[in-house]
C-alpha cells in the first residue's frame, strides 16, 4: 500500500470494471439521506408503503401456517416463470385494472419477478443493446432510469403535464429520434399516479398515446405500481387493457401488500414472455417460492380488497394533509401537482432555486425530499423535487412542510443576497434528453399555485 | 440503515460498567463504547468510521459496542457507563465539543481532546487564529456569517474579499468536513454561487486565499511520550478535486504514503503538524491537513479532532504505513483515556 512510486488507489480492481459501472461513486446526496433514518427527521423522501396498516398479526399467523403446512414446497426451488397458482391470482388482481381474458391476458403469459424493479431489469436485458434509445416521461421513475443506464441505453425524455404524457411531445420525440437515424426500442411510462410527478394519463390521452405507438411500431412498457391506489373513483383502465399486443405490463405487490416480499410480474406477449423467462432463469433461477406462496395465500385467504381500500383511505388522508400544508405554508412562486392516487407530489420551486443544492439546508432543518435531478437521465430537473406522503402520519407531514417552507424561504433569501439562480431547465424534447415537466415550450402545465 | 439507538454493526452486550472484574477477581477487559452516526451531514461517513473502529477493536479482542448519540444514549451511559468512549462521530456533535461535554458530565472518559479544545478546533476560523498566533503558516482568510452579506450587501463585501485575498479562493463552511460545501473559486464571477453552496451547509463561510501545491495530511499521535507524526499521506485526486466522491470512492484518488516530498520538506511538514497539534492543545490523536506550495513551504489548512476511520480515510492509512496495528493503537489510546478517569 505504501509503495512510494505508484501510491495506492485502495482499489486493486481498477481497470477491470465494466464500463457501465464507471459512474458508481460515493454520492454526497446519498450520504445526506443517511440522516433520514433518525426519527428527528421528517422524511418526505422515500416511497416506503405504510405496511403497519396491514393486519400484521393475521399475516404472521398466515405465514406460520404456510410454512407448517406447505413448507416442503415453499422452501424449495420453483419454476422460473413463477408459481402457476400465483399467476392465477395475478390475473385476478389485473382484472381490477381492466386487464382480463377479453384482452388476451392469461396466467400463461405472466412472468413472476422479484418486485417490479426486477421486471424492468429483465425487460432491459431482453430489449436493450448499448446505444439503444428508450423514450421515458420527464421526469421518470429513478429505478427505471437506473436500469436503462445499466443497459447503456440513451433515454429521451418526453414532457408531462397535469394530464400525463403529452401526445404531441411523444410524436416530437419520435421524430427527433428518427431524424437522428435511430429507432426507439420502447416507451417506458407510468400512466397512473406517476412516480415522481403524481399525475395520471387522462382517458383521451391513453387512446392517443396507444395510437401513436401503434403507428410508429413503438413497444410500450406500462409500469403500474400504484394503479389500484386511486382516491377518486375507479382507476382508469390500464393501457394494456385496451390492446392485445404492443404493451408489456409491469405490476407489483409492493404497494398493495408488502414490499419486503419482493414479488412483481410482467404480462407479456407469448414470444417476449419466453425470453423473459429464460433471462430470469439465467439471472435468479427462480423467484422465491416462499414469497410467492405468501402472496398467493394472502390473496386467496385474506380480505385483500378491503385492505387495498384501507390503504387508499390512509394515503388519501396523507395526500390531503400534504396538499393542505403546501397551500397553507409554501412561499409564493412554488407550484405542485395534485395527485389523485399513489404516493407522490412533484413540486416546482420558485425560479432560481436548485433542489439539489438546497438539500443540505433541508437536512439541517430535519426534513428530507428527493431532488428532481434524480428523475432525469441527463441531470436536468434542478428546480423540482419529489415529496412523498405515503409513510409519515398527517401531523408529521405538516411539520415537514413547515420546515421545508422555511428552508425554501431561507434559500430564496440567500440567493437574493448573492443574486444567483439555478440554471434554467431545457425547454423541450431534443436529442439530448431534456424534456422537463412544467417547462415544455407550448405544453405549459397548470399545477396548483399557492 | 440504522433506525434507532443502535447503529448497524451493533452486536453483543451493551455498554458495560467500570471497572470490572471476572469471577477470579482479575481485572476484566475494558468495555468500550464507540459512538457513531449523529445527525450531521457526515452521518454516513461516521457510521462507516464506527464500523471500522468496532471491527478493529473486536479483532484485537476488545469488548466493544457501537451506539448512536440519540435519546437512548444518556440513560445507557448512566445505567451502564462504559470504561471508555471512542468518538467516531464527524460533524457538529462529534467534533464541536458538545458530546465531550456530556461525557464529562457523566464522568465517562473518552479518547481524544477535551471539550474546550474541540470547540476551538471545530471552529476553523478560531483554530486558524490560534495557529497564526503560534507562528504557524495558514492561508489568509476571512470568515463571515451570511447575515453580514445581507446587511452590508454581498457585492461590496465580495469585491473587498477578492481585492484583499486575491484569486483563486477556497470557499468552505466554517464548520464541518468531508469537503462538503467547499469549492475553489478561480474567477470573481463564480464567487456568489460558491458562497450560496457553502451557506447551504453552514451559517458561516470561511474564505481563504487558495494555495496551489501538494495536498498532504499528517496524523499526529501522543501515546504518552509527546506528540509525534505518522508518515504524511499525499493526496492526488484523479479529477483534481478532492471532493466527497474522491474521498470515499476507492479508485478515484491516489494516496502516496509516505508523501513524495523532498526529505527536508517532509521534515518541515511533520514538524509543522506536531506544532499545530500542540498549539491547539490537542491530545491522543489528531489529523492535520496541509498544503505544500510550489516553493516547498507547508501551510496548515485545518485539523480534525475526530478523524475519519473509514476504508479510505487518511489516519488508518498512515497508521499502516508506520507499521502499526490499527486495533492495537486503539487499545493504547483506550488505556490512556481510561487512565484519565
Amino acid at each position: 500500500m505504501a509503495d512510494r512510486g505508484s501510491g495506492t488507489t485502495l482499489d486493486d480492481y481498477t481497470g477491470r470494471y465494466a464500463q457501465r459501472v464507471q459512474g458508481m461513486t460515493a454520492s454526497e446526496i446519498r450520504a445526506l439521506f443517511a440522516v433520514t433514518s433518525r426519527p428527528e427527521v421528517v422524511s418526505l423522501a422515500g416511497g416506503a408503503p405504510f405496511v403497519s396498516a396491514l393486519p400484521l398479526d393475521a399475516v404472521g399467523d398466515m405465514l406460520a401456517t404456510l410454512v407448517g403446512t406447505h413448507g416442503a414446497s415453499a422452501l424449495q426451488y420453483g419454476l422460473g416463470q413463477g408459481d402457476p397458482a400465483l399467476r392465477e391470482r395475478i390475473c385476478e388482481v389485473m382484472s381490477l385494472s381492466g386487464i382480463d381474458a377479453s384482452c388476451g391476458a392469461s396466467p400463461d403469459d405472466v412472468v413472476v419477478t422479484v418486485g417490479g424493479q426486477h421486471a424492468l431489469d429483465l425487460i432491459g436485458r431482453v430489449f436493450l443493446d448499448p446505444g439503444d434509445v428508450v423514450l421515458a416521461e420527464g421526469p421518470s421513475y429513478v429505478g427505471a432510469l437506473g436500469v436503462f443506464q445499466a443497459a447503456q441505453a440513451d433515454v429521451v425524455h418526453v414532457p408531462l403535464d397535469d394530464d400525463g404524457l403529452i401526445p404531441a411531445a411523444l410524436e416530437e420525440a419520435l421524430a427527433t429520434v428518427t431524424k437522428a437515424g435511430k429507432r426507439a426500442k420502447f416507451l417506458y411510462t407510468v400512466p397512473a399516479y406517476h412516480n415522481p410527478a403524481g399525475v395520471t394519463l387522462s382517458e383521451p390521452r391513453r387512446e392517443q398515446v396507444l395510437a401513436i405507438a401503434q403507428r410508429a411500431g413503438l413497444l410500450v412498457v406500462e409500469d403500474d405500481p400504484y394503479g389500484l391506489l386511486g382516491f377518486d373513483g375507479e382507476p382508469l383502465p390500464a393501457l394494456r387493457s385496451r390492446v392485445r399486443d404492443g404493451v408489456l405490463y409491469v405490476g407489483t405487490f409492493s404497494k398493495t401488500f408488502a414490499p419486503g416480499l419482493r414479488v412483481g410480474w410482467v404480462l407479456a406477449p407469448h414470444a417476449v414472455r419466453e425470453k423473459l423467462v429464460i433471462a430470469s432463469e439465467a439471472q435468479i433461477l427462480c423467484p422465491s417460492a416462499l414469497a410467492q406462496a405468501a402472496v398467493t395465500t394472502y390473496f386467496t385467504t385474506m380480505p385483500w380488497r378491503e385492505q387495498i381500500k384501507t390503504f387508499r383511505e390512509l394515503y388519501q388522508e396523507r395526500r390531503d394533509a400534504l396538499l393542505h400544508a403546501l397551500t397553507d405554508l409554501m412561499p409564493a412562486g412554488t407550484r405542485w401537482t395534485h395527485p389523485r392516487g399513489g404516493f407522490y407530489v412533484w413540486l416546482t420551486l420558485p425560479p432560481g432555486l436548485n433542489a439539489k443544492e438546497m438539500l443540505p439546508r433541508a437536512v439541517t432543518a430535519r426534513v428530507a425530499y428527493v431532488p428532481g435531478t434524480g428523475f432525469y437521465a441527463d441531470g436536468s430537473g434542478t428546480g423540482h423535487l419529489r415529496l412523498s406522503y405515503c409513510f409519515p402520519p398527517p401531523e408529521r407531514i405538516r411539520e415537514g412542510v413547515r420546515r421545508l417552507a422555511d428552508v425554501i424561504g431561507q434559500e430564496m433569501a440567500i440567493r437574493r443576497v448573492f443574486g444567483t439562480g439555478a440554471p434554467a431547465d431545457e425547454p423541450s424534447v431534443s436529442w439530448t434528453p431534456a424534456g422537463t415537466f412544467g417547462a415544455a415550450a407550448g405544453h405549459t402545465p397548470a399545477p396548483d399555485v399557492s | 440503515m440504522n433506525t434507532g439507538g443502535t447503529p448497524e454493526g451493533t452486536a453483543g452486550s451493551g455498554p458495560a460498567t467500570t471497572p470490572r472484574a471476572d469471577r477470579t477477581g482479575r481485572a476484566a477487559e475494558p468495555q468500550v463504547l464507540v459512538l457513531a452516526g449523529g445527525l450531521s451531514h457526515e452521518r454516513e461517513v461516521s457510521l462507516r468510521s464506527g464500523r471500522r473502529v468496532l471491527d478493529a477493536l473486536r479483532a484485537d479482542g476488545v469488548q466493544a459496542t457501537v451506539r448512536d448519540a440519540d435519546l437512548t444514549l444518556l440513560p445507557a451511559l448512566v445505567a451502564e457507563p462504559p470504561d471508555v468512549v471512542i468518538i467516531a462521530m464527524h460533524g457538529a456533535v462529534g467534533e464541536d465539543g458538545s458530546l465531550r461535554g456530556v461525557l464529562d458530565l457523566c464522568g465517562v472518559p473518552y479518547v481524544g481532546c477535551d471539550a474546550r479544545t474541540a470547540r476551538v478546533v471545530w471552529d476553523k476560523p478560531s483554530a486558524k487564529s490560534v495557529l497564526r498566533e503560534a507562528g504557524i503558516p495558514t492561508p489568509d482568510w476571512v470568515a463571515l456569517p451570511h447575515d453580514r452579506f445581507s446587511e452590508l450587501g454581498a457585492g461590496p463585501v465580495l469585491d473587498r474579499i477578492v481585492d484583499r485575498l486575491g484569486l483563486p479562493l477556497m470557499v468552505k463552511p466554517a464548520h464541518g468536513g468531508s469537503g462538503l460545501g467547499a469549492s475553489v473559486v478561480r474567477e470573481a464571477a463564480a464567487l456568489p454561487a460558491a458562497m450560496v453552496g457553502c451557506f447551504a451547509y453552514d451559517e458561516t463561510a470561511l474564505v481563504e486565499r487558495y494555495v496551489a501545491g501538494t495536498d498532504v495530511s499528517v496524523s499526529v499521535l501522543d501515546l504518552g511520550d509527546g506528540p509525534r507524526p505518522l508518515p504524511a499521506v499525499e493526496i492526488v485526486p484523479h479529477t483534481g478535486v478532492y471532493d466527497y466522491a474522491a474521498r470515499y470512492t476507492a479508485g478515484l484518488t491516489t494516496w502516496h504514503v509516505p508523501a513524495r516530498l523532498d526529505p527536508a520538506v517532509a521534515g518541515a511538514v511533520a514538524d509543522l503538524a506536531v506544532r499545530a497539534h500542540a498549539a491547539l492543545g490537542l491530545r491522543d490523536l489528531s489529523r492535520v491537513n496541509l498544503i505544500v506550495d510550489v516553493d516547498g513551504r507547508p501551510h496548515v489548512l485545518g485539523l480534525s479532532v475526530a478523524p475519519g476511520m473509514t476504508e479510505t480515510s487518511l489516519l488508518p492509512m498512515a497508521v499502516a504505513a508506520a507499521g502499526m496495528d490499527f486495533g492495537k493503537l486503539l487499545g493504547t489510546l483506550i488505556a490512556r483515556a481510561s487512565g484519565r478517569s
